[in-house]
């Protein structure tokens, strides 16, 4: 027996059975995402007022790198005009076109992977370092020349580390000093000051994780979880444009339904960004 | 929603980010008066400007697509 309505729209809704789950989806997916906003804004408005890293658990502001923040929001927006684009051209029968749209779309999704890859990996090597005097630095460290990434989730362990292999010394980058609002004061002058700083002095040592301050937990959990839907979006997009592709010839309107489906799922993810974007890195 | 109508509320949502960004940088300009920030707003002013034309361009060749 045939199932009913997988390409043709039932009479009394006048939607197919895939594009009432995907909305149904949807709306589960929001309500996910929408508990994870509420959370970083209820951690933030709740923030005691001062300047990172002087008082421990004031808000950080300025952290994130807003032109990679920003190349990435458009990476994401050309990636939904070309999924659009893709579905477009099947509807006017053009398959080829649909395959080169499509592949764009799933190279953007893999660029802002690799972009927010890159993004986290400055975290994980950037550290907040405070000290026996009660101040605090923070920036990129070298340890005998490195560049280490700790993956602490305890910033005693750190300096235990440092302890045990018989480091006396690290050098730190030292961050540029901001305003309240995480401007640069000085602008134009992109140099940072490299100070050495005694191990012996040193209190705690910890890198951007999830462990170092509520901001870090919340802004990883909320993009590694939109970058998990980046990448399920790219494997079902790139599945479509080729080896799922055969249903073209056997059912277009399927085939067609698919792909809309698709885009639907992924100007979800590309909607989430849109949101994220100016609450985490702005704001 | 079909997704042609999803697209064109991607496309407002993403409108008001590009203006919004406009206004933030142009902010962050006034305070710190780097020109870096006025760049920025320049641009996010452009890229308004850019999405209104290409929704207007959408909205036109998939006139016969229902928004169902």
């Amino acid at each position: 027996m045939e199932i009913p309505y997988t390409y043709k729209a039932r009479p009394d809704t006048g939607l197919y059975n895939a594009k009432v789950g995907i909305w149904l989806f949807l709306a589960s997916e929001i309500m996910l995402f929408g508990a994870l906003f509420s959370a970083y804004i209820l951690l933030r408005v709740s923030a005691p007022l001062g300047f990172w890293p002087d008082v421990a658990l004031a808000w950080p502001r300025g952290l994130l790198n807003i032109p990679i923040g920003t190349f990435n929001t458009a990476v994401l927006i050309t990636s939904s005009v070309t999924v659009v684009l893709a579905w477009a051209a099947l509807k006017m029968n053009n398959f080829a076109r649909f395959r080169v749209y499509m592949v764009i779309t799933v190279l953007c999704a893999f660029a802002f992977l690799g972009i927010k890859s890159f993004e986290y990996n400055d975290k994980f090597s950037h550290y907040v370092i405070r000290l026996q005097d009660g101040k605090a630095l923070t920036g990129h460290i070298e340890v005998d020349g490195k560049h280490p990434r700790f993956w602490n989730f305890s910033d005693q362990w750190s300096v235990a580390k440092l302890a045990d292999q018989k480091v006396t010394k690290i050098k730190v980058e030292v961050d540029p000093e901001r305003d309240m609002n995480g401007h640069v004061k000085a602008h134009g002058s992109h140099d940072h000051e490299v100070r050495e700083v005694a191990v012996s002095d040193i209190v705690s040592l910890g890198s951007y994780t999830p462990a170092t301050h509520p901001f870090f937990a919340v802004y990883f959990l909320i993009t590694a979880l939109h970058g998990l839907h980046v990448l399920g979006g790219a494997l079902v997009l790139g599945y479509f444009a080729f080896p799922g592709a055969k249903m073209w010839k056997s059912n277009p309107e399927q085939f067609i339904n698919r792909i809309e489906v698709g885009g639907l799922f992924w100007h979800f993810v590309d909607l989430v960004w849109i949101f994220l974007f100016p609450v985490v890195y702005l704001l | 929603m079909s997704l042609k109508a999803f697209h064109i509320v991607f496309v407002a949502a993403s409108v008001i980010l590009m203006a919004f960004l406009t206004g933030w940088s142009f902010l962050a300009y006034q305070e710190t008066r780097s020109a870096d920030y006025l760049g920025w707003s320049l641009c996010a002013a452009c890229s308004v400007v850019g999405l209104v034309v290409y929704g207007r361009f959408f909205l036109r060749k998939l006139r016969n697509i229902s928004y169902l």
